[in-house]
This record gives C-alpha cells, sequence and structure tokens, in this order.
C-alpha cells in the first residue's frame, strides 16, 4: 500500500514535471531560434515571453476543432495519443536522482526500476512509429500518407544503430538496469581523475546513438517526415488544435526523454564528479545530484535545437544510406571493438 | 491482484483475436492483432519472463507489425471484390474444420491440464531473468541459436537477391 502511494505521487510529479519541461521546450525553441537568426523571439508575453507557453496552450483548448469529412475517423482520433503515451511513458525509468530524504526515509527519485531497463526504451520507440504511421494513413491525403511512410521507414532504420549502440554500453555495465549503469559510472574514475563516464570509455557508441536519437524523435537534419517545403507539414497536415498539440508535444517529449537518456547512459546521469564523497546521503547532496542531472539533460535539449536551426535537412536517399550504410556497421564494429578490449584487458 | 491481471489479459488477448477475424478493413485488423500482442506481453509478464514480454513488444508489436502495415497501406488492400476471388469457393469448408480444430485443441488442453502448476525450475530464473536467459543461449541452447540466426540470415540475403535488378537488363 505504501509502495502504492508512492509511486503514485512519483508518477505524478513526473508527469507534471514532464508536460511543464515541454511546454518550456517550445518557448526555447522559439527563443534560440531567435537568437541564433540575429532576432529576439517571443518577449511580449511575461518578461522574456516566460508567459508565452501558458498563451499557446490556451490557444491549443480554444482553438476550433475542425475533423475533416474524409478521414478515417476512429484512427485519425487515435493517432495523436498513440505517438503521446509512449513518449511520455518512457520517462518512468530514468533515474533522475540518486535517494532523497524525506520524512525519514531514503526514496528513490526513479518512478520504475525496472529490471528489463533498456529493453522497455527501445519497445517504446519502436512504439513511437504507430502513431505517425497511422496519422499520415488517416488523413487521406497524399502528402500526409507520404510523410507517414517516411517517418516510419526512417525510424526502423534507426532504431537498429538505437538499439545496438546500446550493447556496448550494456556490455560494460553488466545490467540492463538504469539505476545500475548509472551507479557503475558514479563508483569508479578513470585514471584517477576522470569519472568513469560511458562517453570516454564508448565515444563511438555515445555518437551513433545521438545520431540515431536525432532520426528517432524526427528532429532536424532527419525531418524529412515533416519538412514545412516539401510536404506541407506531411503526417500533421490534416490536424488541427488539440490533435495537433499533442503530435507537437510528442516530438518535444521524445527530445526531452532522449536528452534525459543520453545524460544517463553516457554521461552519468546525477552524478556529480569529485564534489561529492560517494555514501553522502544529506538533502543538500541529493538536491545537487538532481540540480547535475538537470543541467545534463538541459545541455542536450539545447544539441537538439541548436543542430535543428544550424543544419540543412537530408535527402531520403541520404537518410536510408547513412542509417544502413553508415551507421549499422559503426555499430557492429563498435560491439566487436568493446568486446575485444573486454577480453584482452580480463 | 494477479488474477485480476490475468483476468484482463485475457479478455483482451480474445476479444482483439475475435475483432481481428471479424473486421472487415485490413488496418483494423492489423491493429487488432497488436492489441494481441500487447495482452499476451502482459502475460509474459505475469509469469516472470520479463525478457520475452520486452522482446514480444519490441520485435513483434513494434517491428512486424509496423511492416504488416506498411504492406496493407501501400498496396491499399482490403476491397471486398479482391477478397472474393482470394478466398475461393471452399471457404465454408474451410472455416468449419478450423473450428473442429480449435474445439479438439481445447479439449486436450483441459483434459491433460495443460498449464497447470508448472514446476518451480531454477530460482536464478527469476530472480535474474536476463543473465540467465544469456548463459543458456550461449551453452545449452548454441546450436538453435546458430541455426535461427543463419535463417534469418537465409532470408536477409534471399531479399536481397529477389529485389535487386539485374543491371544488364534494366532499361534506360
Amino acid at each position: 500500500m505504501d509502495f502504492a502511494i508512492e509511486s503514485l505521487i512519483k508518477v505524478v510529479v513526473m508527469l507534471g514535471a514532464l508536460l511543464t519541461v515541454v511546454a518550456y521546450l517550445v518557448l526555447a525553441e522559439r527563443k534560440v531560434s531567435a537568437y541564433i537568426q540575429n532576432r529576439l523571439g517571443p518577449n511580449r508575453v511575461g518578461p522574456w515571453g516566460l508567459l508565452q507557453p501558458l498563451a499557446d496552450g490556451l490557444k491549443f483548448l480554444f482553438k476550433e476543432d475542425v475533423i475533416p469529412g474524409h478521414v478515417n475517423r476512429i484512427i485519425y482520433i487515435m493517432a495523436p495519443p498513440a505517438i503521446l503515451i509512449p513518449a511520455l511513458m518512457a520517462f518512468a525509468i530514468v533515474p533522475v536522482g540518486d535517494t532523497i530524504p524525506i520524512m525519514g526515509k531514503q526514496i528513490q527519485v526513479q518512478v520504475a526500476n525496472v529490471n528489463i531497463g533498456v529493453l522497455y526504451l527501445l519497445a517504446l520507440a519502436s512504439l513511437g512509429v504507430y502513431g505517425i504511421v497511422l496519422g499520415g494513413w488517416a488523413s487521406n491525403n497524399k502528402y500526409a500518407l507520404l510523410g507517414g511512410i517516411r517517418a516510419s521507414a526512417q525510424m526502423i532504420s534507426y532504431e537498429l544503430s538505437l538499439g545496438l549502440s546500446l550493447i556496448g554500453v550494456l556490455m560494460i555495465s553488466g545490467s540492463l538496469r538504469l539505476g545500475d549503469i548509472v551507479a557503475l559510472q558514479a563508483n569508479q574514475s578513470l585514471l584517477g581523475f576522470l569519472p568513469a563516464w560511458n562517453v570516454f570509455t564508448q565515444p563511438l557508441a555515445f555518437l551513433l546513438f545521438t545520431v540515431a536519437a536525432f532520426a528517432e524523435a524526427n528532429r532536424l537534419p532527419f525531418d524529412l517526415p515533416e519538412s514545412e517545403q516539401e510536404l506541407v507539414a506531411g503526417y500533421h497536415a490534416e490536424y488541427s488544435s488539440m490533435k495537433f498539440a499533442m503530435f507537437f508535444m510528442a516530438e518535444y517529449a521524445s527530445m526531452v526523454t532522449a536528452s534525459a537518456v543520453i545524460a544517463t547512459l553516457f554521461f552519468g546521469g546525477w552524478h556529480v564528479p569529485w564534489l561529492i564523497q560517494p555514501g553522502d546521503q544529506s538533502l543538500f547532496a541529493s538536491l545537487l545530484k538532481i540540480f547535475s542531472f538537470v543541467v545534463k539533460t538541459g545541455f542536450f535539449m539545447f544539441l537538439f535545437l541548436w543542430v535543428r536551426w544550424t543544419l540543412p535537412r537530408f535527402r531520403y536517399d541520404q537518410v536510408m544510406w547513412l542509417g544502413w550504410k553508415v551507421m549499422l556497421p559503426l555499430a557492429i564494429l563498435n560491439v566487436f571493438l568493446t568486446g575485444l578490449v573486454m577480453t584482452l584487458a580480463r | 491482484m494477479e488474477s485480476l491481471f490475468f483476468f484482463i489479459f485475457a479478455a483482451v488477448a480474445v476479444v482483439s483475436a475475435l475483432l481481428l477475424v471479424t473486421f472487415r478493413n485490413p488496418v483494423y485488423c492489423a491493429l487488432s492483432l497488436v492489441a494481441t500482442f500487447f495482452a499476451i506481453a502482459g502475460h509474459f509478464v505475469l509469469l516472470n519472463a520479463y525478457f520475452l514480454a520486452a522482446v514480444q513488444v519490441i520485435v513483434y508489436a513494434g517491428a512486424i507489425m509496423v511492416l504488416f502495415l506498411f504492406v496493407i497501406m501501400l498496396l491499399n488492400m482490403g476491397h471486398s471484390s479482391a477478397l472474393e476471388v482470394v478466398a475461393g469457393k471452399y471457404r465454408r469448408v474451410a472455416v468449419v474444420l478450423l473450428m473442429a480444430v480449435l474445439v479438439a485443441q481445447l479439449g486436450l488442453m483441459v483434459g491433460r491440464q495443460i498449464g497447470v502448476s508448472p514446476e518451480p525450475g531454477d530460482p536464478a530464473l527469476f530472480s535474474e531473468n536476463i543473465p540467465y536467459i544469456g548463459k543458456l543461449l550461449y551453452t545449452d541452447f548454441l546450436l538453435p541459436f546458430e541455426i535461427a540466426s543463419m535463417i534469418l540470415l537465409v532470408a536477409l540475403v534471399g531479399v536481397m537477391v529477389m529485389v535487386k535488378k539485374d543491371p544488364a537488363k534494366a532499361d534506360h
């Protein structure tokens, strides 16, 4: 019973935090893109535009929700939740912090420490394809269908590199649980002074995973499915108001989750190097760990935004070539090299 | 509590399977199949086979069904005129035969009590499910594992051979 109440509170806090971060990530995107393009971005609604997400949310709520007559109603309505739900669920296993002392007990700052940790993430990444493909098909519109098919082809091609690049990390950690992977990075150090983060022991895997995460989130340079110039907004062309907002939120939620997972798997998650003694259980240490996780995730979210407004879009054949002929062999090579080094070091 | 989950997953699986064979639109059928796979994955979790549940979702619901949907959408299948030609004039006979096979299987299961209280098995199987499966795959079950990978490799190469056009015969 205790466990149920604790989990329920954690779920509510996690969802609230995630949805707020998604809303402010939209604002951050507009501000970052503005400064990159040498202009100011939204600054009318509240200081520095900080109430803009509130204004956007109200706009989406009050906008007229049009369902065109030529769509397949059931699947049209079902597609946006079908992509939002996996994007939000993936955050449940991310360890935001170590433990935090509340009311005398140490509470894990992680909603669910499932023993199939990383496989759960891969499963949700695979499920994310459905919403897009069904949204594109249900819209009964050539551009939407093409966008949906391209998106799913891209996503299933890059899922392979996503999974294979993780195998090197799993070989080093010996466990699928995200909590164990972070603990292993936290408790050792390389060469005496560097923290044992997986970015130092698995740099190729980090690169492959980050690029595959960009492709999975349909972000530039891989955003051909929703390219404004070619496909008239692609698979969400026929959607308006709240359903469009759900597609939008799902894309940003998968960005947040991807950043959180990269920070967890490769950058030590909540680990604060050199500053905290292992075994320190005070409130200050716990809050500092959560803060360090937030900083790392924030950096990767900024990387997502930065790359979008810097690089041009890939062509479809370039996307396929990169995924199958470059990243897949490199991921397999990474597994082989990791195994070789681990065997020789024994 | 567990039996409540069992009945929920079982109900979803049976209802989705029935919908799968009764819908006319093939996209709806494919989605019912996805729902069935989810319910089966839930059953795997109830049986403590966590790895199998995750792999069921990743492989079946996540990859194979997406390809099914691709084919259905790209080839625009499901017109009832096409169905008449394919199903043939013996389809009622086939339905009766298959129902008889189903009833026979159910009777056999109930009669022999298949699936009732399995023996406990190795405790390591339940506590560290995935390392245990990994070790088994590479020691006791190495030959089936290698044969399965060979079958997949043959399928992959076969598809490439069938799809690749002969450059001499390509029309320019």
